[in-house]
């Protein structure tokens, strides 16, 4: 299969950039969000997202229709703006652009300064982004608005001991997770966002439209004020970073660290916080790496045998792939539809340290699946770990699925995987290591049987 | 303009109502007024509508031999690929998900030429004899010449290149359904169209009809196809489920139209009727009283004894056969109360009778893109008191699910977290289902699902 596609995306590994921007806002306590566009664009947002967690996803929307788009969609978006205010009574209200509304050239913070002004009774916040479709991917949607909620709600303030911790799109379970660590060693830290609750509720008798959960105003505001931040974004662009605007507004120092996914990824973190805090790891938690040190002894073996195709976020694509490389795993598709120029540079060190054969690696951005099928059938990959879009892989090439990231749309419970930290690390670890061998044990038979039996037939 | 937003500090629960959706809600019995539909959502109201590419792509995007490309930004293609459990059997090509992939220069200096180069690469690499290129939100502001490219092209290769005009913002998803069906006209327009020609077609092909409106899902055409074989019709074309270029083609062959979707569909049999002469009727395979009326009904279209007689045979025997299983479902659900939010209203209109087959009694029927006619006859059908709405929104399924005690929802994938949060059970009548709803077996598997869920142990720790 060669492809020389130029103009034509096959099969998509991303999303748009509104939809990376509706995150954050499901992470802020009494939040709503809505798009500045047509119908269909909230919809299928929200559809992506409930499938995914599994939990209802409100997302308004301006429904801007034919007259709108000519005549500008100013009234549909003050009149959106009135009805979630009144139905959610949110604290915050995010409006977000789409390709239609910023292509008519709408010009949102100027309705909103106008709404505000025509509304005094309003005590909401309301913040406006833009997030043109055409104009990257979810995932730097989704850094644009951490940033813009930043800018807008963050303020001078005193210092403080409290750390901020800066998330890229991790499931609830590891935000949870990332909580235990640092509740463990006595920590006080603003997770921003932090949708563990919001994305993955509880049962509970009465029904909350705005879920309870989330950070809240008052600790962005203060997030001006950290000691330091921590932030897992190694392969977001500056431009993009809200660390980086808390350090170049604020001074508050930025630890820029991979996601604590994988030993070495999660050792720097508990590195760093030392240099932070001077606090060091305790003993429960050194139990916890041992276990995974024992866990990565016991599949060293399985794992030797793998060769993977890694795809998804940037982020999410560099740190599973260097925890293939430190348990053995080739990981020689590494792929990405967002564009980014940071995941290759980042993974060069650790592919020369660990590989004999570094040409076997393909590092591949802003590709579509039609390449990385190419790219995997090519490098006989034995597995795969990315998210629910790459099922292909499997049902047409019989490449297993290890399902991580965001979407996972053809299983339940995207929001319950686990995979950072020592803990989760040997959890994921294991899945991986177990599709490896069940993969190896359904073929064996025949695979040894076509191999070597034919061939001594025929010769 | 001046808008002016009064916020009562009272927490009542009026709140949950957007004045403006008031005449979309109406109670049976209680008010005489029809629910106001088929209009512009409300911004703001949480619609759980789709656009206009929306329903012109779920249309569309089960002919299996054609290529779907999107002209768009990506997201547009990312959220529409292979979401539907639509079957094939043969071509897998409408499986993949093209785009343009427009990026901000495409926007600014127009997306024609990167169309026609995406267009040149597709058929370069697979040949296609039929390629739907739909488009956008972004197309219809900029204005790309969808019509002209297409056409261009379309001689260039001598293939049929059809644009679907879907700009997401040009009316809801019935529009798109619209836009659909215009693209396929262009491609069944056969050669001549003299009547004379028809006529002659016709009496070589007794017993022939178009099924429309059903998209194959979990293999449910084929089941219909299968009891009409039985009883001496040939289906010469579904639309859209498991249909090809070559298929599509036969469309003007048929003696009669049958419509499943009337939302979808019923634009394109009136079409038909207007421009070849083909008849259409609405049935519904949903339910086992309506697919026993509608084989009659279509039997009796061909007023011949034989074909009568071998349609009561069918139902009496699949009848039979499932007789019992349903009873004991009937038994266990008997007094169960459900809530209806399903995109269209022919839908809805099946599912508030298959209810009362099963026992179940409707407390709430709402519907995304129903038509007057449709909520006239869901009021006629409907007990007292049952809550009719249009284009609801969480909000609204939320308050009337509580207030009507419902024990289950039947809807689409966003309401489906919604109604377990309120600790009521689910139905999935969506397009990603992966069994078969329709006819005798469909029958069964409707029960055996309100049974799974209605009757769930779950429920017990709630």
């Amino acid at each position: 299969m060669t492809l020389n596609y130029k103009s034509t995306n096959e099969n998509p590994c991303n999303m748009c950039m509104p939809m990376g921007g509706i995150l954050p806002y499901k992470g802020i306590e009494g939040a709503m969000v809505m798009l500045h566009g047509s119908q269909g664009c909230s919809t299928y947002m929200r559809r992506h997202m409930a499938e995914h967690y599994n939990e209802p996803i409100d997302v308004g929307s301006s429904s801007l229709n034919e007259k709108g788009t000519v005549y500008g969609g100013e009234k549909n978006l003050k009149q959106g703006l009135i009805n979630i205010i009144m139905v959610y009574e949110p604290k915050i209200v995010g409006v977000l652009t789409t390709c239609l509304a910023e292509t008519i050239g709408e010009d949102v913070e100027r309705i909103v300064a106008d709404f505000l002004k025509e509304n005094p009774d309003v005590s909401s916040t309301i913040i406006p982004g833009s997030t043109p479709g055409y104009g990257g991917s979810h995932f730097e949607g989704y850094f644009t608005t951490l940033r813009q909620i930043l800018k807008t709600i963050t303020k001078a303030t005193q210092p403080h001991e409290k750390l901020n911790i800066i998330i890229p799109n991790i499931s609830p379970a590891d935000i949870r997770e990332l909580k235990r660590l640092l509740d463990t060693m006595d920590i006080k830290y603003t997770i921003f966002p932090d949708f563990s609750e919001t994305l993955d509720r509880p049962y509970e008798k009465t029904y909350k439209k705005v879920p309870e959960g989330g950070t809240t105003i008052k600790e962005i505001e203060q997030m001006a004020g950290a000691k330091a931040t921590i932030q897992f974004a190694t392969t977001v662009e500056d431009a993009l970073s809200p660390g980086k605007y808390l350090y170049d507004t604020y001074g508050v120092p930025l630890y820029n660290l991979p996601i604590p996914l994988g030993i070495e990824n999660t050792d720097l973190l508990f590195e760093t916080i030392q240099q932070i805090t001077n606090l060091t790891m305790p003993d429960s938690i050194k139990k916890e790496r041992g276990r995974l040190i024992d866990a990565m002894i016991d599949s060293h073996k399985y794992n030797a045998q793998g060769r993977a195709v890694v795809y998804g976020e940037p982020e999410q694509a560099f740190s599973v792939a260097t925890l293939c490389l430190e348990n053995g795993i080739t990981p020689n598709v590494i792929a990405t539809g967002s564009k980014t120029t940071k995941l290759s540079k980042l993974l060069q060190p650790g592919l020369k340290r660990k590989l004999v054969n570094q040409d076997a690696v393909n590092i591949i951005q802003e590709t579509d699946f039609s390449v990385i099928r190419a790219a995997a059938v090519e490098a006989k990959a034995n597995i795969a770990i990315g998210h629910s879009d790459g099922r292909y892989l499997t049902e047409k090439e019989g490449i297993p699925l290890v399902r991580h990231g965001f979407p996972i749309h053809d299983r339940v419970g995207g929001q319950r995987l686990l995979s950072i930290g020592y803990l989760g690390t040997t959890v994921f670890l294991d899945r991986i290591t177990n599709t490896l061998l069940e993969n190896k044990y359904l073929h064996y038979r025949t695979n040894m049987y076509q191999e070597y039996y034919k061939k001594a037939k025929t010769i | 303009m001046k808008v002016v937003v009064k916020l009562d500090s009272t927490k009542s629960k009026k709140k949950s109502f957007i004045a403006e959706r008031s005449e979309s809600i109406s109670m049976k019995g209680h008010q005489k007024s029809q629910v106001k539909c088929d209009t512009d959502s409300v911004a703001g109201s949480m619609s759980q509508r789709a656009c206009v590419f929306c329903g012109a792509r779920v249309v569309l995007n089960p002919i299996t031999d054609a290529i779907h490309l999107v002209h768009g930004p990506i997201g547009c293609a990312s959220y529409t690929w292979d979401i539907r459990g639509s079957l094939s059997s043969g071509s897998e090509l409408y499986r993949n998900s093209f785009s343009t992939d427009m990026k901000e220069k495409d926007v600014i200096f127009g997306g024609e030429k990167k169309l026609e180069q995406a267009i040149d690469e597709l058929v370069d690499e697979y040949h296609p004899k039929l390629m739907f290129v739909y488009s956008t939100c972004i197309v219809g502001v900029i204005g790309d010449d969808l019509d002209a490219v297409c056409k261009k092209k379309s001689l260039q290769y001598g293939i049929e290149i059809i644009p679907v005009q879907s700009s997401g913002f040009i009316g809801n998803k019935a529009a798109g359904y619209r836009a659909a069906c215009d693209a396929i006209l262009k491609i069944i327009k056969p050669e001549e169209t003299t009547s004379q020609a028809i006529i002659e077609r016709k009496s070589n092909c007794k017993r022939v009809i178009n099924y429309l409106g059903d998209f194959n899902l979990a293999a449910e055409a084929w089941i219909i196809q299968g009891y009409l074989k039985e009883i001496g019709i040939d289906i010469n074309v579904t639309f859209t489920g498991d249909a090809n270029y070559e298929a599509l083609k036969k469309a003007t062959d048929a003696e009669l139209n049958i419509i499943q979707c009337a939302g979808s569909m019923t634009y394109l049999a009136k079409k038909m009727e207007e421009l070849y002469g083909i008849p259409y009727m609405h049935i519904s395979f949903l339910g086992i009283e309506d697919t026993k009326e509608s084989l009659r009904r279509i039997a009796h279209f061909f007023q011949n004894i034989e074909l009568e007689e071998k349609t009561e045979k069918l139902i009496a025997r699949e009848e039979s056969q499932i007789a019992k299983t349903l009873h004991w479902y009937k038994q266990q659900l008997q007094g169960k109360k459900a809530a209806i939010y399903v995109g269209g209203g022919f839908k809805a209109i099946s599912l508030i009778k298959q209810f009362n087959e099963i026992g179940i009694e409707v407390v709430m029927v709402g519907t995304q893109t129903g038509r007057k006619e449709e909520y006239d006859t869901i009021a006629d059908l409907a007990t007292a008191g049952t809550v009719i709405l249009d284009d609801a929104n969480p909000s609204e399924l939320e308050q009337f699910m509580t207030e009507k005690a419902a024990d289950l929802l039947v809807g689409g994938v966003k309401e489906r977290p919604l109604a377990y949060k309120l600790g009521v059970a689910f139905i999935d009548h969506n397009h990603d289902r992966k069994h078969p709803l329709s006819g005798f077996i469909g029958a069964v598997n409707f029960a055996t699902e309100v049974h799974s869920t209605v009757c769930s142990p779950v429920w017990k720790y709630v």
